[in-house]
C-alpha cells in the first residue's frame, strides 16, 4: 500500500496577467522519484516553488498529509522544514562553512543540539563526498561541489521529501556527473524526490514517474518506459523527438 | 619663507597656551562623533529591519495595516532629519523644546542635546544604507535560509543580517568620518568639541589663520587614523582568504570526462544495445 505524502489540488498560479500554471493536479507517495519535464517557461520550476510555498499560489490546495499548507494560516516554516529543495544556484549561506551550511537549520529550526547536528551533518557531508571540505567558505569550492553541498545541507534536515529544481542547469558539463550521481545514490535509498531537471537520461534511468509539462498544465503523465517509449500526446514526441536524435 | 616660520612660531604660542582646551576640545569632539555612530547605526538597523519585513497579500489585514504605517513613518523620518542641515537641527531641539513648552522639557546638557542630534541624523543616513545592504544580499540567500524551514527573524540574524552588516561597513566609516567633521556645528548650542576650541583660542589671541591650520591638521589626523582603522576592521572581517586546498574528492571528474549514463548501460550513447529511435530498448 503506497502512502501518499503530497497531493496537489487544482493549482493556479499567474504572474500578473501571465498564467503559469492552470489547474494542475497531481500527488506524490511515499518514495517516489518523479521528474518534471517541459520546456522553458513551461511552468516546471513555478511548481516546485508553488509546492515548497515559494510562491503564493492563486487557488488551489496543498495538501500535505492531508492538511491544506496552502491557505491562510498555515505554518509555511516547519512545513518547509519537512520538504527540502535543492536550487539550480545553490543557494548556500555565504557567511557560513561548509558544515555550518550544514548545521545551522538543525540547531536552529529543529532545535537539536550541536553535537548531534554536526554528527548528523557529517553523516550526510561523507554520504556527498564532502567530508574533506567541511572547513571551505561556498566560494571556495566549485560549482557540483556546492550543489553537493547543497544536497547534503537539504538532506540533514531529515525531509520527507526532496525538490530538485534544475540542480545541474548552472555547473558546467564536467560537474554534472558528480551531482546526478549523488543524486542517484539518494534515490535508490528511498528518498522521495521530486526533480525538475533537463537531464533526460536521468529522468528516464532513475525516477518511477515522468510528468511532461508544457504551457502551464500537465500535459503527459506515467512511467518512464511509457512516456519515452510511447508518448501519447503530440507535444509530449515533438519534446522529446529533439532528445531521441540529438 | 619667513611667512612658515612666522606661522610656526604663531602655532607654537597657541599650543603653549590652548593645547589643553585644544586636546580637550579633540577628546570631545572623537566621543561625540563615536557615540553618535553606534547610536545612529542602531537607529539605522532597526528602521532598515523594520522595512524590510516582508509582508504578502496573505497575512492579516492588521498586520499588513502596521508594516505600511512603519514604513511611512521611517520614510517621514529619513526625508526630515536628511533634509536639514544638522546645525538647524540642534537649534530646533534644544532651543524649540523649552520656547514651546515654556522651559518644561528641556536639555540639561549639551551633551545629551548633541548626542541625540547627531544620532538621529546618522540615523537618517544609515536607515537607508541598511536597508540597501539588506536588500543587496542576493535573494537567493533568503530562499535558501526559508527552504530549510528558518522564520524570517531567524534567517534575518543568520544569513542576511551577517552579510548586509559586512556590505555596509564602508558607510558606516563613512558616516564616522563625516560625524568627526560635521559635530563641528555642535559650537551653536555650546557643545565644547574641537572647533569650539578654535573659537575660544582665536577669540583671545586673534590669531585665526594658525589656529585653523592647527584645526585643519587635528581634524585630517583624526579622519585618516579612523579610515585606517576601518580598513583594518574590514579586512578582519573578510578573514582568511588562503585555506587548505583539498585533493581527495572522489566524485569530481577531471575535465572531459564524462560518465553519465553509466557506461555499458541501456542509455549509453557507446553502447551497441543503446536505441537512438527510442522506440524501447533493444533485446
Amino acid at each position: 500500500m503506497e502512502q501518499q505524502i503530497l497531493q496537489v489540488k487544482h493549482l493556479s498560479k499567474s504572474f500578473g496577467k501571465q498564467e503559469v500554471l492552470k489547474d494542475i493536479d497531481f500527488a506524490v507517495n511515499k518514495g517516489d522519484v518523479i521528474s518534471i519535464l517541459g520546456k522553458s517557461g513551461s511552468g516546471k520550476s513555478t511548481l516546485l516553488r508553488c509546492i515548497n510555498l515559494l510562491e503564493t499560489p492563486n487557488s488551489g490546495e496543498i495538501l500535505f498529509h492531508d492538511t491544506n499548507m496552502a491557505g491562510r494560516g498555515a505554518n509555511a516554516a516547519s512545513y518547509r522544514a519537512k520538504v527540502g529543495m535543492v536550487f539550480q544556484s545553490f543557494n548556500l549561506f555565504n557567511n557560513m562553512t561548509v558544515l555550518e551550511n550544514c548545521i545551522v537549520g538543525q540547531v536552529k529550526v529543529l532545535k537539536r543540539n550541536r553535537d548531534e547536528a554536526q554528527r548528523h551533518a557529517m553523516e550526510f557531508l561523507g554520504k556527498v563526498g564532502m567530508a574533506p571540505y567541511i572547513n571551505a567558505r561556498p566560494r571556495q569550492i566549485s560549482g557540483g561541489q556546492k550543489q553537493r553541498v547543497a544536497i547534503a545541507r537539504a538532506l540533514a534536515m531529515d525531509p520527507e521529501i526532496l525538490l530538485f529544481d534544475e540542480p545541474t542547469s548552472a555547473l558546467d558539463p564536467e560537474m554534472v556527473g558528480e551531482v546526478l550521481s549523488v543524486m542517484r545514490t539518494i534515490a535508490s535509498e528511498g528518498m522521495t524526490m521530486l526533480v525538475v531537471t533537463h537531464e533526460m537520461a536521468f529522468a528516464r534511468d532513475v525516477s518511477n514517474r515522468v510528468v511532461f509539462m508544457a504551457d502551464g498544465v500537465i500535459c503527459e503523465q506515467g512511467t518512464p518506459e511509457q512516456i519515452f517509449s510511447a508518448p501519447q500526446q503530440e507535444r509530449t514526441k515533438e519534446f522529446l523527438a529533439r532528445f531521441h536524435n540529438g | 619663507m619667513n611667512k612658515f616660520a612666522q606661522l610656526g612660531a604663531d602655532i607654537a604660542k597657541l599650543w603653549l597656551k590652548y593645547g589643553n582646551s585644544y586636546f580637550g576640545g579633540i577628546k570631545n569632539t572623537l566621543i561625540l562623533a563615536l557615540v553618535g555612530t553606534v547610536i545612529g547605526c542602531l537607529i539605522g538597523f532597526i528602521c532598515g529591519i523594520l522595512n524590510t519585513i516582508p509582508y504578502s497579500r496573505n497575512d492579516n489585514p492588521v498586520k499588513r495595516f502596521f508594516l505600511a504605517l512603519i514604513r511611512v513613518i521611517i520614510r517621514i523620518y529619513v526625508e526630515v532629519f536628511r533634509g536639514t542641515p544638522m546645525v538647524l537641527q540642534a537649534v530646533f531641539l534644544y532651543y524649540g523644546l523649552p520656547y514651546f513648552t515654556n522651559n518644561a522639557v528641556k536639555f540639561t546638557s549639551v551633551w545629551a542635546a548633541a548626542i541625540v542630534v547627531v544620532s538621529i541624523n546618522t540615523g537618517a543616513y544609515m536607515a537607508e544604507s541598511v536597508r540597501g545592504g539588506i536588500i543587496s544580499v542576493d535573494p537567493g540567500q533568503t530562499e535558501g535560509a526559508k527552504a530549510i524551514g528558518m522564520t524570517h527573524v531567524q534567517t534575518m540574524i543568520n544569513v542576511i543580517l551577517p552579510q548586509a552588516l559586512r556590505n555596509i561597513m564602508p558607510q558606516i566609516g563613512n558616516n564616522f568620518i563625516i560625524n568627526v567633521k560635521d559635530t563641528s556645528v555642535m559650537f551653536i548650542i555650546g557643545f565644547p568639541d574641537f572647533f569650539a576650541a578654535h573659537r575660544a583660542a582665536v577669540g583671545a589671541s586673534y590669531l585665526y589663520f594658525p589656529s585653523a591650520t592647527v584645526e585643519m591638521v587635528g581634524y585630517l589626523t583624526m579622519t585618516l587614523v579612523a579610515s585606517l582603522l576601518l580598513r583594518w576592521a574590514e579586512k578582519r572581517m573578510d578573514g582568511d582568504s588562503s585555506y587548505e586546498l583539498v585533493q581527495e574528492d572522489q566524485l569530481v571528474m577531471t575535465a572531459g570526462t564524462y560518465n553519465y549514463p553509466s557506461r555499458r548501460s541501456p542509455f549509453d550513447e557507446q553502447n551497441k544495445e543503446y536505441d537512438k529511435t527510442g522506440k524501447g530498448k533493444v533485446n
